[in-house]
Parts: structure tokens; C-alpha cells; sequence
């Protein structure tokens, strides 16, 4: 089994439309994400374009289809890809979320929610550890932004994670922007939560920013866009994380509305000196508040 | 998650008329009625999304509200079969053929045609064109009894209509204008390295190319294309199709595999 | 025209396109004047020869309502069009 980590720097969600700026740009010391799918193709640009940037940084793929939280078997075809994929390019990190996405054999393409009971989370770690075993690696498990709750849930969230953590040996990837999202959503405490978290078993982080719907009577209901820069009250929660854990490798995730390297890189650039600030032992949350 | 509460909410979340599964609480008295409606979105965005990245030229065409539309009802009607969306919508264009409302527009099938190509041309394995001097080695002599390896980027778009040129027109290739005559017009589509590139074909090219791709000797292709094509011109294919780069391999004689 | 012939006429053509081949910036630019095949190659965009990337993001872009068909095609469609009708205007350039 690998257990390859990241650095804990401040990572990048590549993007194409960035390739040459990034090349041009040297300094760029931090990780870059992709997209386990956006990298299935058989060759072209995409190929072209990672294997260059595997030259000069580390690597996460993050997979957005493997539909481990869903009712049916695994797709046999697809944890092959992601096989290859792995063994191509051997990423420092592999991840994939809490949520399903396949149901039936169709894709809907969207990261889907799952009641969380002792019949899914047997579900959850045997397609866990299937997927650890076809990979020959250890993976990191994401917690969802969530809009619904079930009435059947009888498991705390985090509580769940910790659980499939314990049993199958995976790490976790606490996205914090889904916790301030959630947790806004369901009328809860992001702290509590956060509290709550088997912070122990964190391998990365993630960053994005979100928007504000119109939401319910009044009540606030925000969406997991990936649409803007990250916002304050994200930035708080994860200075608060890094005060507990130290220096995480830390991901800006930007999957919508995207802007031109320097911005994102310059966002990067404030995790980054978080991440430094937590290395040297100082409270970066009082940082933040300041 | 039982399968059968999972393919309610997966019903739920591809159908707007639908209900909202009733398994589902209400937290801190929300009802989930707008929360749930967050997914309805997120899929169809998500879902029809692809379709357009993937089909500009014919979006242009029609105009963002029917492309909305006509997106919408092949989602309905072909959803996802595979998490690599990047090649969703193989089936588009056969759908555009026949959706309502197209009447009008008889080569917007084919336009969508020649943009599948390109994507499956984008993410095609790599290999080496075959350059000039492969076939030169081979001599004229002996060329009639060779075998050609086609790139396996290479897409051949045959039409009915002047699909190269309107795709041209709605790709920023060529400046919008009317056409003289509707010529028909076939196409190929390939990447010989990282760009994808568009070319429009001479008279009994595409006959060329789908002899050669058959496996065909080429010499055997020239006499078939000239069949369908009697003015077609063999230096024009054979050298148009060099310097397009998608010759993969070439061997002398068809008893021999071409060399990967 | 007997076999030999022919197969003497098709070397002299396979000949010919070797050359041309062996000096593609000529061949591009003599095909591109005689036939507007096969000549110049059209590129597009390579973003849209991409298709669509993944996310693992929402969107709070509302676009799920209705089933209905209402909306007609009001693109660049209209130009296009146009041209049946009207023989004198200029061919396009490729």
C-alpha cells in the first residue's frame, strides 16, 4: 500500500487556460489537483500538459465520479482508469468524496448526498477499501457541502468519517469551505463540527469560496460554487484547524469563474504563509482575526 | 442508502415536475423543497453544461435559449453512461438530425459532427505522423500495393451540406456570410500533435480515406475514389493527406502489418 | 487504357505528390489556391475541442426549470439562411 503524502505547502486546482502562465512563472513552489476524469482521455493536450507540470510539482488527483457513497457496486471500468492514472503519473495524493453520483449505470454529475446509517457506512468502507486494494494505495476521503438531510440518519457526519477512517485506514480531506457550507445550511455550528472532526486523520485541506442563495424564509442557504475567492469566515475556520493540526498540505479549489493565475496564485500565496505561520508554532488564527 | 431510496432521489433530481423524496428532514424547520431544488440544478447545469462546451458552433446557430432546450430534452432522453464527461453527447448529433423545431437548419446534425470529431480528436492517442519521406522509401513504384495506417485522431465528417464552411463561419474560423449554392462539403478532423485542426476535403477524398481505412492498398483506394469521383486527384489525396500529418504507418505490401 | 498504363499514370501521380509533400509549405499554399482542400487547416478553438471539464462545485446558475419546447432557433442560423436565395453574394473565404 503507498502512503506518499503532500507536502504541506499550498496547492492549486490546475487549470488549462493556466498552463503557460504557470510555465512561465517558476517561483510557484506549491501542488497541483486535477481531476482524476479530465485526465481519462487516451493522450492530447491534457496528457501533454500534466506530464510537464509533474516535472517541477507534486500531485494530487481528486476524482469526482468514482460514486463511492452509492447504493450499487463500484465501476469495475472506471477504478481501472484510475489505476492507470495512478500508476502514470504516481501522485503524492488520491481523493474522492463522500457523496454519490451513479446511480443505475447513468451519471448525473453532481456530487449527491447519502443518509448516514450503520447500512451505509458498511457500504462506504467496503467500497473504500475496494478501491484502496485496486489502487495499491492509500486514499483520502472528502467531506460533501450538503443542501437535504435524511430523516434516517442516525450518524453525526463526522462521526461517519471517522468511522471509514478507522476501519479501512484512509486518510480524510476536510474541505473546510463544505463545512462552513453545510453547517450554515442545516442551521448548525461550523465550530462544533469542526470539533468534532478526527482532525488526526487529515491529509489535505481545501479552500474555495461560495455563493449565497435565496434561500428558504429568510434562512441562509449557500452553494458550494468554487465561484469566488474564499471567504473570510473560511479563512477563520481554517486558521482555527491549523492551530490544532500544524501544517497541512492546503488546496485552492476555483472551478468556476476563474481567474487569471496571478490572482489565484496570490490566494495561494495567504494559505501559504498561514501554513508557514503554523510550522513556526505561532496562533495563525489570531493572525487572521487581525 | 437503499437502491430503491437512492433511485428516488435520483428520479427526483433529474425530473423538475417531480416530487421531492419524502425521506428527506427538515432541518431547523427548512423545508427541503428549495434545498432539494440546489441538486435539481447542480444536474441539469451539470449535465447540459458539457453540451455546450462541447457543441459551440451549433449553439451558435441556434441561439442559447434553444440550445438550453434541445440540451435539456437529449439529457431527458440520453443521460450519462460514463463519468468522463468530456465525451458526453456521441449520440448529439443523431439526436439534432430529428429534434423538432430543426427543420429549418438540415446540416445542424452534421455541423454537431464535425464538433464530436474534434473532442474525440482532442483526447485521441498520440502518435507520430508519418512524414513525407516514409512513402518516399517506398518509392512510386511500388506505392499502389501499400497499406496506410490512419492517425487515430482522424474523424471523417461526409455531408449533404457545406459543413466545413458553416462550421468555419460559426467557429470564428471564417467571417459569418452566406454561401453560394450550399455545396456539399466532407471533412476531417484530426491532431496530428496538440492542436486539433479542421480540413475540408477534395472530390473523392472522404472515399479515399474510408478505402485506406478499410484497409485498402493505394492503389485499390484511388480506383474506388475515382468511382465515386472520376475528376479525383491522386497527387492532391495522397499529398494532402501527408501533409496533414494523419498517416500513422505505412507498409509496402498489404501482407505485411504496418509497423506501429 | 491498359493496366500497365494506368499503373505507369498512377506512379507519375504518386511521384508528383511526393514531391509536393516533401515541401509542405509549397503544397499547402498551391492546394490551398486550387482547390481550398486540404490546404489550409482550420484550428478553432482548442478549448472547445476540449469538451467539458469535470467540476466538483454547485452552481447557484439557475437552469433547471421547465420541459416544455418554446424557444426557436435565433442564432447565426439566419444568415445562413439567406444565402439560398441569393447567388451574387461572395463565397466565403477558407
Amino acid at each position: 500500500m503507498i502512503l506518499t503524502t503532500l507536502p504541506a505547502t499550498a496547492g492549486v486546482g490546475f487549470k488549462p487556460e493556466h498552463f503557460g502562465d504557470v510555465l512561465a512563472d517558476g517561483g510557484f513552489g506549491g501542488f497541483f489537483e486535477v481531476h482524476a476524469e479530465n485526465y481519462m482521455g487516451a493522450g492530447g493536450p491534457p496528457h501533454a500538459q500534466l506530464t510537464r507540470l509533474r516535472q517541477d510539482h507534486a500531485l494530487s488527483i481528486h476524482g469526482v465520479g468514482l460514486s463511492i457513497g452509492g447504493a450499487g457496486p463500484l465501476d469495475c471500468a472506471h477504478l481501472a482508469r484510475l489505476r492507470s492514472l495512478c500508476d502514470r503519473y504516481a501522485p503524492e495524493s488520491f481523493s474522492e468524496h463522500l457523496a454519490w453520483s451513479t446511480h443505475d449505470g447513468v451519471f448525473l454529475n453532481d456530487l449527491l448526498p447519502l443518509p448516514y446509517t450503520a447500512e451505509t457506512l458498511a457500504q462506504v468502507i467496503a467500497h473504500v477499501d475496494e478501491t484502496q486494494s485496486a489502487l495499491g494505495r492509500r486514499m483520502l476521503l472528502e467531506n460533501p457541502a450538503t443542501y437535504v438531510l435524511f430523516a434516517e440518519s442516525d450518524i453525526p457526519e463526522t462521526e461517519f468519517l471517522a468511522e471509514v477512517a478507522r476501519r479501512t485506514g484512509c486518510g480524510l480531506l476536510l474541505d473546510v469551505n463544505n463545512v462552513l457550507v453545510s453547517a450554515t445550511n442545516h442551521g448548525t455550528s461550523p465550530e462544533r463540527y469542526l470539533d468534532a472532526f478526527p482532525l488526526a486523520q487529515v491529509g489535505e485541506i481545501h479552500l474555495a469560496g461560495h455563493d449565497l442563495a435565496e434561500g428558504d424564509g429568510g434562512a441562509p442557504l449557500l452553494i458550494d460554487a468554487h465561484g469566488a475567492p474564499v471567504a473570510d469566515p473560511v479563512w477563520a475556520l481554517y486558521a482555527r484547524t491549523l492551530d490544532r493540526t500544524g501544517p497541512l498540505p492546503t488546496l485552492i479549489e476555483r472551478d468556476n469563474d476563474v481567474p487569471a493565475w496571478p490572482e489565484l496564485r496570490a490566494e495561494a500565496g495567504v494559505a501559504q504563509r498561514l501554513i508557514d505561520g503554523a510550522a513556526a508554532g505561532a496562533s495563525v488564527s489570531k493572525r487572521v482575526a487581525a | 442508502m437503499s437502491a430503491a431510496a437512492q433511485a428516488r432521489f435520483a428520479a427526483a433530481a433529474l425530473d423538475p415536475g417531480a416530487a421531492v423524496p419524502a425521506d428527506l428532514a427538515q432541518a431547523g424547520g427548512r423545508a427541503p423543497e428549495r434545498r432539494f431544488a440546489v441538486y435539481r440544478n447542480n444536474v441539469a447545469v451539470g449535465l447540459a453544461g458539457p453540451l455546450a462546451a462541447r457543441f459551440p458552433a451549433v449553439r451558435g446557430i441556434v441561439g442559447a435559449d434553444f440550445f438550453a432546450e434541445l440540451a435539456r430534452a437529449f439529457v431527458r432522453a440520453h443521460p450519462p453512461r460514463s463519468p468522463l464527461m468530456m465525451l458526453y453527447g456521441d449520440d448529439f448529433p443523431a439526436f439534432v438530425d430529428t429534434a423538432p423545431g430543426l427543420e429549418e437548419l438540415p446540416y445542424l446534425g452534421d455541423v454537431a459532427r464535425l464538433e464530436a470529431a474534434r473532442t474525440r480528436a482532442y483526447h485521441a492517442a498520440d502518435v507520430a505522423p508519418l512524414g513525407a519521406a516514409a512513402f518516399a522509401a517506398i518509392g512510386p513504384e511500388a506505392l499502389a500495393e501499400a497499406t496506410i495506417r490512419l492517425h487515430p485522431s482522424l474523424g471523417l465528417v461526409r455531408s449533404r451540406h457545406p459543413v466545413a464552411s458553416i462550421w468555419a463561419m460559426n467557429a470564428g474560423e471564417a467571417e459569418l456570410g452566406p454561401i453560394d449554392g450550399l455545396p456539399p462539403e466532407d471533412a476531417i478532423v484530426g491532431r496530428p500533435a496538440l492542436d486539433v485542426h479542421v480540413r475540408r476535403l477534395p472530390p473523392g477524398g472522404a472515399a479515399f480515406l474510408a478505402a485506406l481505412h478499410g484497409g485498402r492498398p493505394l492503389g485499390r483506394a484511388c480506383a474506388l475514389a475515382r468511382r465515386v469521383a472520376p475528376d479525383f486527384d491522386v497527387a492532391l489525396n495522397l499529398s494532402g493527406l501527408i501533409a496533414s500529418g494523419l498517416a500513422a504507418a505505412i507498409a509496402p505490401s498489404p501482407c505485411k502489418d504496418p509497423k506501429p | 487504357m491498359n493496366r500497365r498504363v494506368a499503373a505507369v499514370a498512377l506512379a507519375g501521380s504518386f511521384a508528383a505528390a511526393l514531391a509536393a509533400a516533401a515541401s509542405p509549405a509549397l503544397a499547402e499554399d498551391k492546394m490551398a489556391g486550387k482547390e481550398k482542400c486540404y490546404g489550409v487547416a482550420l484550428k478553432g478553438q482548442n478549448d472547445c475541442a476540449a469538451g467539458a471539464g469535470t467540476t466538483c462545485a454547485g452552481t447557484s446558475k439557475v437552469d433547471f426549470q421547465g420541459n416544455a419546447w418554446k424557444a426557436v432557433p435565433a442564432g447565426t442560423c439566419v444568415t445562413m439562411k439567406t444565402a439560398k436565395g441569393m447567388g451574387s453574394l461572395s463565397p466565403i473565404k477558407m
